[in-house]
């Protein structure tokens, strides 16, 4: 559907060159939600902004549904931008324009006549939930409904794809949920491919499919939202998954730990067994849960425990208990995802 | 007495008409010709869909000249110009031509400041939707930028009424003039003193009318 080949985009700051994007080749498959994750900075906003050309890439080329857009021009680009929704993050909707307006203005552009403006356009405001603002400013609205708004006018001609760049970074947790929420049902009853910027993953996590990594400039690591969760590869990747899952513990904690502290992660079938409770009758060892959750991702369960393993009360004969603890251990890596020794 | 008043009567009728008739040209000009060249300004400068550095520059270079020349020294220098045109330097049209020149430039830097406040984002997304420059001039920028047109209108309309003062010197007659000739060259302070809170009315009108207007055209507070 959307590919990206070696996408490379730099500007001219005071004096150098700022490398914004570096050699990114993408592939975005129909109906898919693909995820741009990235810090500040990363070139996410300058690589959303190839697909439609805003920004001319320096080399690489851009490719939509087979066909080469990358040096059109003019009334053709235009034409293209036509099948090409973007929702923003300050939503920059007309001030001077009703909401019925605004949403009118994007059919004016594809040439639509009065007659289907006015059928289409009280639709659209329907699907988004905004039937009674028809008449209403953009200053007389929520930031949550201006996006509303803001999504309404950029899927009015039927596009293929919708850009959308950071679009809840403006609004509240639960705000941002519902528009998320829309974005998902736009994807699913229309069938529109999105590609969205967010700089959290918590937003990935919620409704995306797949998912790009950005890190100053270039595509560190790329594949299914799950897996980027479950097995992250790279050390930056890990870094904003664990931030998401958010598994600290309080210092008193980790001050007075005795006994080995593991981080274990269950992933699919695997967190359906029993393994802590197995542990505890092979080995004699106590477990004593710290912190824990389980997220589901597209359906699919990635499970995170910190436990601590201390000597239990019956011991066997035949093990020395640090022997036992590191039987325990292995036993747990061998039938978990991944088991990571905190503390020991 | 009685007689006295009715000249001065008479007097300010003549000059308010010949103020309007100098103020109401120049004014017609400054927007005819200084919304488009305002236009030309911003988007040559922000390379918005024409990167022109060249009409940029001459552009900028001719509202600069104009604006930093005195009114009273711009009036003498295009007394030949005013004289192709109309065959004459005396009177209020002959004086409306000078005037028109500096309401050009003036409101057109006013129009590319206003421009210049139009939220940059607005216009990404209409370009992000596949706008036309023509559709991103007439439907976006304009309306967009309105408030900011109908307050640089205001303070242009202003200018011209003190510059129209100065239009004395061709002949061209006005409040401003009446009071000067009256006040300072008469020393009939009286009169004076009648015109010039006639011209403070006439301001006070002329920007509370174009306060409303520009209220009325922004849509963002409320
Ligand atoms: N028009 C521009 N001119 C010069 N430098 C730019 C321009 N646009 C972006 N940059 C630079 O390119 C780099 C990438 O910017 P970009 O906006 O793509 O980052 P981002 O990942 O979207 O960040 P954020 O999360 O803050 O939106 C930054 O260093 C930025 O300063
Ligand atoms: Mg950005």
């Amino acid at each position: 559907m959307i590919e990206l080949q070696d996408i490379s985009v730099a500007f001219t700051g005071k004096g150098h060159a700022i490398r914004a994007v570096r050699n990114v080749s993408l592939r975005i498959g129909q109906g898919e939600i693909y995820g741009i994750v990235g810090t500040s900075g990363a070139g996410k906003s300058t690589l959303l902004r190839t697909i439609n050309l805003l920004e001319r890439p320096d080399s690489g080329r851009v490719v939509l549904d087979g066909r080469d857009i990358t040096n059109l021009r003019g009334a053709a680009l235009r034409r293209e931008r036509q099948r090409i929704g973007m929702v923003f993050q300050h939503f920059n909707l007309l001030h001077t324009s009703t909401v019925y307006d605004n949403v009118a203005f994007t059919l004016e552009i594809a040439g639509k006549s009065r007659q289907e403006i006015s059928e289409r356009v009280p639709e659209l405001l329907n699907l988004v939930g905004l039937a009674d603002k028809a008449g209403a400013y953009p200053a007389q609205l929520s930031g949550g409904q201006k996006q509303r708004v803001g999504i309404a006018r950029a899927i009015a001609n039927h596009p293929e794809v919708l850009l959308c760049d950071e679009p809840t970074s403006a609004l509240d947790l639960e705000t941002s949920a519902s528009i998320l929420e829309l974005l998902q049902e736009v994807n699913a009853r229309l069938g529109i491919t999105i590609v969205l910027i967010s700089h959290e993953m918590s937003v990935i996590k919620k409704i995306c499919t797949r998912v790009a990594v950005m890190d100053a400039g270039e595509v560190i690591e790329e594949g299914d939202v799950y897996d980027i969760f479950a097995t992250p590869q790279q050390p930056f990747t890990r870094q904003l998954v664990d931030h998401t899952f958010n598994l600290d513990l309080p210092q008193r904690l980790t001050q007075e730990l005795s006994g080995t502290l593991l981080k274990i992660l269950f992933l699919g079938d695997r967190a359906e067994t029993p393994v802590l409770s197995d542990v505890t009758l092979r080995f004699g060892v106590s477990v004593n849960i710290l912190h824990g959750k389980i997220e589901y991702i597209n359906n699919r369960a990635i499970g995170l425990l910190v436990a601590l393993l201390g000597n239990g009360p019956d011991v066997p004969q035949s093990l020395t208990g640090s022997a036992r603890i590191a039987s325990a251990v292995e036993f747990i890596r061998s039938n978990t995802a991944r088991v990571e020794v905190l503390h020991a | 007495m009685p007689e006295v008043l009715t000249t001065l009567l008479s007097d300010l009728t003549l000059a308010f008409g010949e103020t309007f008739l100098m103020v109401g040209t120049s004014s017609l000009f400054a927007v005819v010709g200084g919304l488009p060249l305002g236009f030309l300004l911003y988007i040559t400068e922000k390379k918005l869909f024409w990167d022109n550095q060249i009409a940029y520059a001459l552009g900028s270079f001719f509202v600069n000249v104009i604006r930093s020349v005195p009114f009273v020294i711009l009036l003498v220098v295009l007394l030949p110009l005013t004289q192709f045109v109309l065959g004459t330097t005396i009177g209020p049209v002959a004086a409306s031509i000078p005037l028109s020149v500096a309401a050009i430039a003036f409101y057109a830097r006013l129009v590319e400041g206003a421009l210049c406040e139009v939220d940059p984002g607005i216009i990404e997304a209409a370009q992000a939707f596949g706008a036309s420059p023509l559709r991103i001039v007439g439907r976006v920028l304009l309306r967009e930028a309105l408030p900011g047109f109908l307050r640089g209108f205001t303070v242009t309309l202003i200018s011209l009424i003190g510059y129209s003062a100065m239009a004395g010197i061709v002949g061209g007659g006005g409040v401003g003039d009446l009071a000067i000739r009256f006040g300072y060259y008469r020393y009939q302070t009286n009169v004076m003193v009648v015109t010039v809170i006639a011209l403070i009315v006439l301001v006070q009108v002329v920007q509370t009318l174009g306060d409303r207007a520009a209220k009325r055209a922004d849509k963002k507070g409320n």
